[in-house]
């Protein structure tokens, strides 16, 4: 199917590919933010993963070892900021951000001499016959392994969250963690696994972009698309399935911009690019009003600091 | 067992004594960084911390102190008073590019014509441009109640396509030789910022950033506005019942912090920088962030922690000259300041008390 120049079904294939990075982080996101733990630092984690994953990529010639250790490199810049926020007790925005600043310098200080190689190539899972499904089969049996391991991270945190009794305890963690603490359960523990969990994932979506997407390293090549990951967190009302949706919306939108680009349509480049940034925008004004309804989908203790004085 | 315990107010020394200890730890961190990346680490710190302001060639950077701390420390006392009342700006990067674009035009319009009046109303423009960028964010925090931390990020990243496509544009230089950026305002005498005194780097930006300094100090200290800006911070229940109106602050932080980052913007592409290019911004809204909570969001701290700042970017070129350290080095440096200034800030709140319940 063919609108305008633009094949609709290898549209929809690369809109996954485009999603999975975001899709990846903003689910750990959630998943800290769940606990009560607002990380503004997902930008930072994402970017050691994308070139610590890369790193080791390029060391083994293999992306199975890079993606490994991109999620352990966002989960040790996880477990820093876990660190300072949950037994320093320092503020959780100011700590996020300087988790995003020192990122980019670290990535920026560990990448040199890396630009400029392609990392080992990440195969496609072979389906044989089921991806020569005429559409359906480009769509839902032609992709790497990391794009079907997002979506079953996606359905696994739903169903943790929704169904288990661990999930739970990180829900009421992070609704009220003083009556979780007077119930016996240990709200630092919780919260620096979800912290983790966030980073690690995060970790993933950084080399997602750095083996998968582009693939190559550059400095500072996230390019805000952990900040986008919060804002989807954001829009998602901390729903898995809404994050599912909005990170593949989004998707849609960067891949939509970037046919549109080649496709050489009479709009300035620069308008284009600028169009992913713009549309989150739109969406975090239409997911907020009425004035204050993300506020009211938000978990209870988002954002506060916990200090147990006994 | 270590145990906290709160201060009923906090340490007036520890607030003091932190930043300096967070230096020092810093240095020593940094020193191993450096060690690790094979470079002698007491060598790399001191070209970095000495060589700039004793060194051998020290009379051609000290001026670059001033040309580099004055941007930091004017965005950074806008973003304190923000900070103070948590409202997060951190889309300053955004409104110094936007300031930048829109007093540079004013510049480029005018061009050849020479009058007085060009570089006042460049800066006023330049203020303007800041100032519009940074409500964005604001009325959409009034209105809708959106996150002013991801809106005013996000258009960091509007501003820069925005600038890439009027450096390649409608500002790109007409006798450039097809080479990218605009004209050169250093060439242009009506618009360009230069040195007050020659060779000091004090430029009218850098006495701007002073007088932020000494404005913004007042306004803390003497103003009704500023002991609202702190009490909404600290008690935003107690600041309602005292008649303060949230929205306003959020308009009143954010748009002084936008015009103030704006200003930087024009000053420096008025004056050091000279050109609009597609990449003339550096990151200085990134780093003023750093310095206003390694200056405590306090006046007199911000203009300490601006220069100190400043002296890392110098020493950092310098160590990567004489050193051949990648300039990177010192962003992860300054973002190690960050994180070690952060974990003290616990002393400054608690006492640490070692042994069981009392």
């Amino acid at each position: 199917m063919v609108i305008g120049g633009i094949d609709i079904v290898l549209l929809i294939a690369s809109m996954m590919v485009a999603a999975t990075p975001i899709l990846l982080a903003a689910t750990g996101e959630m998943v800290a933010e769940k606990s009560g733990v607002l990380n503004l630092g997902v930008e930072g984690m994402m970017i050691i993963g994308a070139i610590s994953g890369f790193a080791a990529a390029v060391a083994t010639e293999s992306p199975f070892v890079g993606f490994m250790a991109a999620a352990v490199g966002g989960a040790v810049m996880a477990l820093l900021f876990a660190l300072l926020t949950q037994y320093l007790l320092s503020n959780q925005v100011a700590t996020g951000l300087a988790l995003t600043l020192f990122g980019l310098g670290l990535s920026a200080l560990m990448g040199q001499g890396y630009q400029g190689i392609k990392p080992p190539p990440t195969a496609k899972i072979d389906m044989g016959p089921l991806s020569d499904i005429p559409g359906l089969g480009p769509i839902l049996f032609n992709h790497d392994w990391v794009v079907y391991l997002s979506l079953l991270l996606v359905g696994g945190t739903w169903a943790f969250l929704k169904y288990t009794r661990a999930g739970l305890i990180l829900r009421a963690v992070g609704e009220s963690h003083d009556a979780a603490h007077a119930l016996g359960y240990r709200v630092i523990r919780v919260r620096i696994a979800a912290l983790m969990f966030g980073g690690a994932l995060a970790g993933l979506g950084g080399a997602y972009l750095s083996l998968v997407r582009v693939p190559q390293w550059t400095e500072g090549m996230t390019a805000g698309a952990g900040w986008i990951a919060l804002a989807i967190v954001v829009f998602a009302s901390w729903k898995a399935e809404r994050v599912l949706l909005g990170a593949y919306l989004f998707g849609g939108v960067t891949v939509l911009q970037l046919r549109l680009q080649a496709a050489g349509i009479a709009i300035p480049v620069q308008v284009l690019s600028m169009a992913p940034y713009l549309i989150t925008i739109i969406v975090l004004v239409i997911m907020s009003a009425p004035r204050g309804r993300a506020t009211l989908a938000a978990p209870a203790a988002l954002g506060r600091v916990f200090h147990a004085s006994h | 067992m270590f145990r906290l315990e709160k201060r009923p107010t906090p340490s007036t020394f520890w607030s003091w004594g932190t930043p300096v200890l967070a230096v020092i730890l810093t240095m020593i961190a940094g020193g191993m960084l450096f060690a690790m990346l094979g470079k002698d680490p007491v060598l790399a710190i001191k070209a970095i911390f000495w060589e700039p302001l004793f060194g051998a060639n020290a009379s051609y950077f000290r001026p670059q102190l001033l040309v580099k701390a004055g941007p930091l420390i004017l965005i950074a006392i806008g973003l304190s008073l923000g900070f103070r009342a948590a409202v997060w700006n951190i889309g300053a990067e955004g409104q110094y590019i936007m300031g930048a674009l829109c007093g540079g035009s004013v510049a480029l319009a005018a061009y050849p014509a020479e009058s007085f009046l060009l570089f006042p109303a460049m800066i006023i423009a330049g203020a303007i441009g800041g100032f519009i960028w940074a409500m964005i964010p604001a009325l959409l925090k009034i209105r809708f109640g959106t996150n002013e931390i991801l809106v005013s990020l996000m258009l960091v990243y509007v501003a820069e396509n925005i600038l890439s496509t009027l450096a390649f544009g409608p500002l790109k230089n007409p006798e450039g030789f097809g080479f990218p950026g605009s004209r050169n305002l250093q060439q242009y005498p009506s618009a360009h910022n230069a040195d007050l005194i020659a060779n000091t780097g004090l430029h009218w930006g850098v006495v701007t950033a002073f007088l932020a300094v000494i404005g913004a100090y007042i306004l803390l200290n003497r103003h009704i506005l500023g002991f609202q800006i702190s009490v909404a911070g600290q008690a935003p229940r107690a600041a309602r019942f005292a008649g303060v109106n949230p929205n306003t602050l959020v308009a009143i932080c954010l748009g002084i912090s936008g015009a103030l980052a704006g200003l930087a913007g024009i000053f420096e592409v008025a004056g050091p920088g000279g050109q609009i290019t597609d990449s003339f911004n550096v990151g200085y809204g990134f780093t003023a962030i750093i310095v206003a909570f390694l200056g405590r969001l306090h006046p007199v701290g911000i203009l300490l922690a601006g220069l100190l700042m400043a002296l890392t970017y110098i020493g950092g070129e310098m160590a990567q000259l004489s050193l051949s350290l990648p300039l990177a080095a010192i962003q992860a440096f300054q973002g190690m300041l960050l994180f070690f200034l952060l974990a003290l800030d616990l002393l400054t709140n608690f006492r640490i008390r070692i042994g069981g319940l009392i």
